[in-house]
């Protein structure tokens, strides 16, 4: 292992806030971790939004290095791999032989490690529950040196801690995952603009027996009668392998960190006006990346919100109740402006998260960009925490960098469960706020 | 596609072979995997099996031990049915004050970078003459096109294996074997992770790539990235009583 302190290069996605670490780089897998004057935490990269994957004033251990694949089963689609290992990865080298992801988040550039300690889900929710629900096993590295194997009936007190557990339990070095039979690259998409809130319910009750993937984009800026409106996308692995469908090409970089936000109210509102009423297929074929994971064709995308970066709030509320939670949500964020062209709502299925601290559960789930403008944001982020926490919902800690430690204990109330499982020598910036 | 080849890796567990080896396995081709530490060795092996090697073979040697060097070319040779292309990876980047302090130190860097190449290039050098055919690869540096004071034990090691490799070049290709010069500039790797980094720097993935394809078209010298070559070009035509004073 070794080390050096850096300044740049370790921040999160939001770019908000800034942290200063020593950073140590993972290699191999059969090696241990040296002691650390200051807490450490795994770091994979960096694609947490807000500061639950830094350390300020620690030591990350960066794990890009453990990216090495182990085993693959072709017949049952079992994949072994360091957890270091991105997503696109796998992708390149397993839907060519018939194989996918079971969950896909937004993008396909973080870790397997990442995608377990955060249990990220994706717009499939409804039918393959989030990423934890299809790890077999994985190992879990102590700083005293020990090494626990993982699974569901081996150690699963530390499985279910370590899922979700925001690198905090010790350190993933590899993972077992059940992978996803398909054809091919080819996804059959379909979109359907819809009206207002109850469109999308309508359409979302209709559709989730049916399609393995959907997903509403709704203009965050629309009111009144037209709240909630949007688009809505549903979709399934196609059935046949057809030549033809080819990943999109190119993509381009936000070259460098803009001085201020491109992202105002008025441009917000005229795109959102634009999008929502540009014509468009309703059913098209599409490679995966154009529709699992677009904006990983802009590299660098966060860049586009300025020097102060931005805040991206999840949550979750309902199940009972979360149609009217997420209509006062809404009109909270219209009434208020600031939000952005990204808001994305989906509603959860009922498959449970097999973390302590998951943060998938049944109920609608609303996620959207606020660029950062200082205390009015976070003034109108308290507001929405207020309708979550009443509605006995939850904000999703790796999209956080502000909730009160009120607010999380509320939405994660197995967390002191959970701290019996944290590494003495382990922490993070979000742990030190919300747990201490 | 071409036939798979067989490949014999020596200091593969290093960045830039490890890298280039995963190139190798998506192409098909067989391994023959040579590095010190087991642990590393296998974890190496089971990627590029995953990956699409057609085979993987592993020896655990210390590649200082030259004695050693003629049993392991006749090892790969009978455990993967012959030989097609050798990447010789191995190697250390010395610390120049020890080196400076100590001849025991610079000599030890001269042993591991030099003398233990030579031995290597001359058992695969006559192994492919002898077969007529076959490619050669070695990772030398840029750091050997000219002496600096802040590495010139490691320049001098890489500099003497660059031109061993222009002589052998030179005897083998008659017998139409391909000897290949690997040049990198400034790679991210685990052997410089204590530098601070610029654009200057190439990580070990685009650097492994570069080397697959040198070995693939049969480059005699490739620097890696590319832009190494003009930038040394002129720094080799800087006059020596000018470049005697630099702080390089």
């Amino acid at each position: 292992m070794s080390a050096h302190s850096t300044r740049n290069k370790y921040q999160s996605w939001g770019r908000y806030p800034r942290a200063e670490h020593e950073v140590r780089f993972l290699r191999w897998r059969h090696e241990g971790l040296s002691e650390a004057e200051s807490p450490m935490l795994p770091f994979g990269t960096g694609r947490s939004y807000g500061d639950s994957c830094l350390n300020d004033g620690g030591v990350l251990l960066d794990a890009r290095g453990l990216d090495r694949l182990i085993s693959f089963d072709a017949e049952r689609g079992v994949l072994a791999c360091e957890a270091g290992v991105l997503l696109a990865e796998i992708l390149e080298l397993l839907v060519p032989a018939g194989w996918f992801l079971p969950v896909s988040p937004g993008t396909k550039f973080v870790t397997v490690g990442g995608a377990i300690a955060n249990d990220v889900h994706g717009k499939n929710h409804h039918r393959a529950g989030s990423f934890g629900c299809h790890v077999r096993r994985l190992e879990l590295l102590r700083s005293d040196g020990s090494r626990r194997r993982c699974s569901r009936s081996e150690n699963a007190d530390w499985f279910s801690a370590t899922i979700g557990g925001l690198g905090l339990t010790g350190v993933i070095m590899w993972a077992e995952l059940q992978l996803l039979r398909v054809a091919g690259p080819g996804m059959d998409v379909e979109t359907i603009r819809f009206a207002n809130l109850a469109g999308f319910f309508q359409l979302t009750g209709e559709s989730d027996a049916a399609f393995a993937y959907t997903v509403a984009w709704v203009d965050c800026a629309s009111r009144g009668r037209a709240l909630g409106r949007g688009i809505f996308t549903r979709s399934n692995h196609s059935s046949e392998d057809r030549p033809g469908v080819s990943a999109p090409g190119g993509g381009f970089a936000v070259p460098i960190e803009l001085p201020v936000a491109l992202v105002g109210d008025t441009v917000v509102r005229t795109f959102n006006a634009w999008y929502y009423r540009r014509p468009r297929t309703r059913r098209r074929r599409v490679h995966y990346d154009s529709f699992l994971y677009p904006l990983d064709r802009v590299r660098n995308w966060n860049r586009i919100y300025g020097r102060r970066g931005f805040f991206q709030y999840q949550c979750v509320v309902g199940p009972a109740g979360g149609r009217d939670a997420v209509a006062e949500l809404l009109s909270r964020i219209a009434t208020a402006g600031g939000g952005s062209f990204l808001a994305v709502l989906k509603v959860f299925g009922s498959i449970p998260s097999p973390g302590l601290l998951s943060f998938p559960r049944p109920g609608v789930t609303l996620a959207l960009d606020f660029p950062n403008r200082g205390a009015g944001t976070t003034r109108l982020l308290e507001r929405l925490d207020d309708v979550v926490r009443a509605s006995g919902g939850a904000v999703y800690p790796a999209k956080d960098a502000r909730m009160s430690a009120e607010s999380f204990r509320q939405y994660f109330p197995e967390w002191r469960a959970f701290c019996a499982y944290v590494d003495p020598c382990f922490s993070s910036s979000f742990w030190r706020r919300v747990a201490s | 596609m071409s036939d798979p080849r067989r490949v014999l890796i020596c200091g593969a567990t290093s960045a830039i072979a490890s890298e280039a080896a995963r190139c190798f396995a998506a192409s098909h081709d067989l391994l023959f995997l040579a590095a010190r530490n087991p642990d590393k060795l296998s974890a190496i092996a089971d990627d590029l099996r995953v990956r699409g090697a057609t085979r993987v073979e592993t020896a655990v040697v210390d590649l200082n031990d030259t004695t050693r060097h003629q049993a392991l070319i006749d090892e790969c040779a009978q455990r993967l049915g012959g030989i097609d292309a050798v990447l010789i990876a191995h190697g250390t980047l010395p610390d120049q004050h020890a080196c400076q302090a100590s001849f025991d130190a610079a000599h030890a860097e001269l042993e591991t970078n030099f003398l233990s190449v030579a031995s290597l290039l001359t058992v695969a050098g006559n192994y492919c003459e002898r077969q007529r055919a076959g490619a050669i690869a070695v990772i030398s540096s840029v750091a050997g096109d000219r002496g600096r004071q802040s590495n010139y034990v490691y320049g001098a090691a890489k500099g003497a294996v660059s031109i061993f490799l222009q002589g052998l070049r030179n005897r083998l290709y008659p017998s139409g074997v391909r000897v290949i010069t690997i040049k990198p500039g400034f790679v991210d790797t685990p052997m410089t992770a204590g530098f601070a980094k610029n654009f200057l720097w190439a990580d070990a993935a685009t650097v492994g790539r570069g080397v697959y394809r040198a070995m693939s078209r049969g480059s005699d010298v490739a620097y890696l990235p590319w832009f190494w070559r003009p930038i040394m070009l002129l720094i080799r035509l800087v006059p020596e009583r000018v470049f005697k004073r630099l702080r390089l």
